[in-house]
């Protein structure tokens, strides 16, 4: 068995145009950030992206909407990019938005073999249309299904050579969750181990959700409110 | 004088009781946190995976993995734990968390809130919005009480897209504090120069002025 890639490059070349893929983080935080550069540079187009945000003009997921890669973007907040909402509004990109409660419970379905969920996040609202309602204990629940992802693209902190992931803090998110949710998921780590040098009792995504592995290199980990307080 | 956003943060944080969990939405509800009363020990929620939110670090010591969900950088306390976000949510879903604050653009009479879209103009998307506002027990929304052409925010229905039906049950805007009842708007408090003159011709939602209405201490 052997999960371990060269580079990014090598990890995502067989992801083929019009591919739907999973992207973990949450803003810019904890995102695939060699992987995003590698589909950049293959050029790879018309791909549906499930992340929670679309990262910001000039980095992340920001990168491939710029590039006209994305068709279709699955998420849950656009707040922060100005490209993603003046494509949006003006049509040329399909968006589904999601809450993000919901958007994270869609993964995690998929992750555990669930194919639908009820949620009550968006009932009376346009996010209810279309959408089958049922009424347990006197509320109302929108049957959300699980999606349907051909590849999954996480970032984690450490990850060993049969796939184990730890996270770090905050850039767990989605990450997780999208791990053990893609056909393919492909793991970008800090530190790639041997086997062993991971405690099992930490081990946040167990490998056998993960199909390939690689060191990601040169992480910008870039901040987008750098919020300081003052000694005093 | 109308209350400005740290002194609506500052009334909102009266709200808070020893021993709750406590989801913080961005903008004025941010400000909540900085004016928790002497011993109330409250545990700060962020959607993005964190419980046991501590202050901003001190310039030089940010870390880009650990920010809240406004996406600010931030700290951790010794009692903090992280998560994914579907176990966050979960939390959330599940009536663990005490108390929600968030910001609106638009609040009807009988709770509905629209805080995410306004079509063909803005789009933010509704994050975590509908999740929290779906689940939470208890809803405070922080807001101005009008719009900046001084139209009223607080209406019989909402016209923009909802984020949520009939959830919201306090409102805390920079005129006053307001129960959301099955009545509709009911003023507990005004802030200090405020008349409840300018409060009623301010409300196009249905308003009652409670019995026992007071000038807001803060």
């Amino acid at each position: 068995m052997n999960k371990v890639v060269a580079n990014a490059d090598d990890a995502v070349r067989d992801i083929p145009s019009g591919a739907t893929l999973m992207l973990g983080g949450f803003g810019l935080c904890g995102i695939p950030e060699n992987c995003i550069a590698s589909l950049v540079k293959q050029g790879t187009k018309d791909l549906t992206c499930i992340s929670n945000n679309a990262g910001v003009d000039g980095f992340g997921i920001g990168l491939l909407l710029e590039n006209k890669q994305v068709k279709k973007m699955i998420s849950s907040y656009v707040g922060e990019n100005a490209e993603f909402e003046r494509q949006l509004l003006s049509g040329e990109l399909e968006v589904e938005l999601v809450p993000q409660g919901t958007l994270a419970t869609r993964c995690m379905a998929t992750g555990y073999g669930m194919p639908a969920v009820f949620l009550q996040a968006g009932y009376g609202t346009e996010v209810a249309e279309g959408k089958e309602v049922r009424e347990f204990n006197g509320k109302n629940y929108l049957m959300e299904m699980a999606f349907d992802s051909d590849y999954a693209i996480v970032k984690a902190w450490k990850g060993d050579k049969m796939g184990n992931l730890i996270f770090k803090d905050t850039a767990r998110n989605f990450n997780p969750l999208m791990a053990m949710a893609g056909k393919i998921t492909i793991a970008e780590v800090e530190e790639l181990v041997e086997p062993g040098e991971l405690d099992p009792n930490h081990i946040h995504t167990p490998g056998i959700y993960v199909h390939r592995i690689f060191q990601g290199t040169s992480y910008e980990k870039r901040i987008e409110q750098r919020t300081v307080r003052q000694r005093k | 004088m109308p209350l400005n956003k740290e002194q609506i943060a500052k009334r909102i944080a009266q709200e808070l009781q020893d021993g709750f969990y406590v989801n913080l939405g961005i903008g004025i509800p941010t400000l909540v946190a900085n004016y928790i009363p002497q011993g109330v020990n409250v545990v700060l929620q962020s959607e993005n995976g964190l419980l046991g939110m501590g202050p901003f670090p001190f310039a030089g010591e940010e870390d880009a993995d650990l920010i809240n969900a406004g996406k600010q950088t931030i700290t951790t306390l010794p009692d903090s734990a992280f998560f994914d976000s579907a176990m966050s949510f979960g939390m959330i879903r599940a009536g663990k968390v005490d108390l929600t604050v968030l910001g609106a653009m638009e609040v009807s009479e009988n709770g509905d809130i629209a805080n995410w879209k306004i079509p063909n103009k803005m789009v933010k998307g509704m994050g975590g919005a509908m999740d929290l506002v779906a689940a939470a027990k208890n809803i405070i929304v922080a807001m101005q009480h009008t719009n900046p052409k001084g139209e009223s925010k607080l209406l019989p229905k909402c016209s923009l897209p909802l984020t949520g039906v009939n959830c919201v049950r306090k409102i805390v805007s920079d005129l006053g504090v307001f129960d959301v009842t099955a009545d509709g708007f009911v003023c507990l408090e005004y802030a200090p120069g405020v008349t409840l003159d300018e409060i009623k011709a301010k409300t196009a939602g249905k308003l009652t002025i409670a019995a026992d209405v007071k000038e807001m201490a803060v």
